[in-house]
């Protein structure tokens, strides 16, 4: 998953990094194709290099050797508002038929069963960033046909286009899943099947989510990650195995 | 022009400015949390405190299961890069525990609550929360419509609250503090508040400050009390002085999964000792694991 989210990314591009495997996409991405890639982190430090895979959102190794450091106003402000950030990187707990992400609460909101951090800095990212990855393992309790509570919008319903509603990004373009990659339909925002990563075939992924999948007319191939990608996840970015497994 | 000196303990500091039902802002994202200053509050056997951050953190998971807070305000309730806040959860979740109010935005609404506060205006517009249910799970985020350009902007209410503890690299005695690393919204939260208690790794001369004033994010006519409290953001880190400890967040997980393990806790770390000297000798090798590598920057010239 992790190399599979690195390649959605062009050299240059100006990433919100979210915390956990869209931090170790983008870092391999950084040490492979794409060495310019500003990555933004809501703690306030932007074009951050760090040298050791950051366990937080907030961690010292973010500071040293960035670009800038800002105040969180600046960030949400001056660069998210603004329209500066190219690229928004979101997991979640729950993912929808129409890319709609729920990071608050399994349940109703007043009585939940499961209570779940909430958004952090998810809700306006997924508003404003030029367009959103989503990365989610798939099953059919992450990927069900309606999510519980909205935090981060995608294309709600799919019957209101999101700039009717005054959204200024694009929303979810793609859903990164550990068994095939997800895109939202031009015309409905409905998720449909893109692409499958070897050995996986459509009856797998549909039994993963909750909703009737589409199909795009031709399916992609993922490529499995190269020798080379393998070796910085395991070797170099994640030696702790903090988010890899296995 | 030095004014008279604020330093005190922290004991001191809580007991003069912190008071049973204040809402009570301890900030720092990740960076410069003051458990210290929770800690005392927890001793001190505050009650019906509104708590107020971005990220509640352990600090305030911890002063959840001590029952300071009648109230929590904030933005994302989860252990940073671990997992949940247990005590929070079982609070909302109503699996134990004293019972707690919540209050939710997102870290912009949360960003945009303390920046009206500091401006001294009622609210603060911003382009949001369109397609999220979070309006609907709090009726303090609502819309106007701009005199200007007719669209509707959500706006949040400010944030002033009567209290906020800000930890800081270095302060003079009087309270001119600089800090350098991540600055989160402790600039915004300390001109929101009432009453500003500064919580530092080092006192210094006011020629310090002087030397690099480009660095003070907040200055004494805001401050009411100095703390010189070495470590006092362990867990949490300070750039240049200590690394956070990362080993601690995660045991957290464990030690704060039943509210027995976190009651032992308190006992041992909190109630057990009595300031925060005490505590770091508690923690045997903590400083020599945790001290930070050296990274200076070549300074500027200030000359004109």
């Amino acid at each position: 998953m992790a190399s599979v989210a690195a390649r959605e990314l062009a050299d240059g591009e100006v990433v919100f990094v979210g915390i956990g495997l869209p931090n170790l996409a983008c870092n391999l991405a950084r040490a492979t194709h794409a060495p310019r890639l500003v990555l933004i982190y809501e703690s306030g430090a932007v074009g951050a290099v760090p040298e050791r895979l950051p366990v937080s959102i907030g961690d010292p190794a973010l500071v040293t050797g960035s670009l800038m450091v800002c105040g969180m106003a600046d960030v949400f402000q001056l660069l998210l508002q603004n329209g500066r950030v190219e690229v928004g990187f979101l997991g979640g707990a729950q993912v929808d038929r129409y890319g709609n992400i729920n990071t608050t609460v399994i349940g109703a909101y007043a009585r939940p069963t499961v209570r779940l951090p909430g958004s952090g800095g998810a809700a306006e990212i997924a508003i404003h960033a030029q367009r959103t990855l989503v990365v989610s393992k798939l099953s059919p309790r992450a990927f069900p046909e309606r999510v519980d509570f909205i935090t981060s919008p995608g294309h709600l319903s799919g019957g209101v286009p999101r700039t009717q509603l005054g959204m200024p990004g694009a929303g979810p373009v793609k859903v990164i899943t550990d068994k095939a990659v997800l895109e939202a339909d031009e015309a409905t925002g409905e998720l449909v099947l893109a692409a499958l990563y070897p050995g996986v075939d459509a009856s797998e992924v549909q039994s993963g989510v909750g909703w009737p999948l589409g199909c795009r007319p031709r399916l992609g191939r993922i490529d499995p990650p190269t020798a080379t990608e393998l070796r910085l996840l395991r070797d170099v970015l994640d030696p702790k195995r903090l988010h890899l497994k296995g | 022009m030095s004014d008279v000196s604020k330093v005190m303990s922290m004991r001191d500091a809580v007991a003069r400015f912190v008071h049973d039902g204040d809402t009570v802002v301890i900030e720092g994202f990740t960076h410069l949390i003051c458990f210290a200053a929770g800690h005392e509050i927890i001793r001190q056997g505050r009650r019906d405190l509104t708590l107020c951050r971005l990220t509640p953190d352990l600090i305030y998971d911890q002063m959840i299961a001590a029952g300071c807070a009648r109230k929590l305000v904030f933005s994302w309730a989860g252990n940073p890069g671990v997992g949940s806040l247990h005590a929070f959860r079982r609070a909302v979740e109503g699996k134990g525990g004293p019972p707690l109010e919540i209050e939710e935005y997102s870290h912009f609404g949360m960003v945009a609550r303390f920046a009206a506060g500091a401006a001294r205006l009622p609210f603060w517009p911003m382009r949001n929360y369109m397609g999220t249910d979070l309006p609907a799970a709090n009726p303090r985020i609502r819309h106007i419509t701009c005199p200007y350009t007719g669209e509707a902007l959500a706006t949040v209410p400010a944030l002033n609250p009567d209290v906020t503890v800000i930890h800081a690299q270095r302060a003079d005695a009087s309270g001119n503090t600089q800090i350098w690393g991540l600055v989160g919204v402790q600039k915004e939260a300390a001109f929101a508040s009432a009453r500003v208690i500064v919580v530092v790794e080092e006192l210094v001369e006011e020629a310090v400050i002087r030397s690099d004033p480009n660095r003070t994010a907040v200055p004494a006519m805001i401050v009411d009390a100095v703390v010189v409290e070495p470590w006092g953001a362990h867990p949490s880190y300070a750039q240049g002085y200590y690394d956070r400890d990362n080993d601690f967040y995660v045991a957290w997980e464990a030690i704060s999964r039943d509210p027995g393990g976190i009651a032992r806790y308190l006992d041992e770390f909190v109630h057990g000792v009595p300031d925060r000297a005490s505590y770091v000798e508690k923690h045997p090798g903590l400083t020599a694991r945790l001290h930070a590598t050296a990274r200076y920057c070549p300074g500027v010239n200030y000359g004109f």
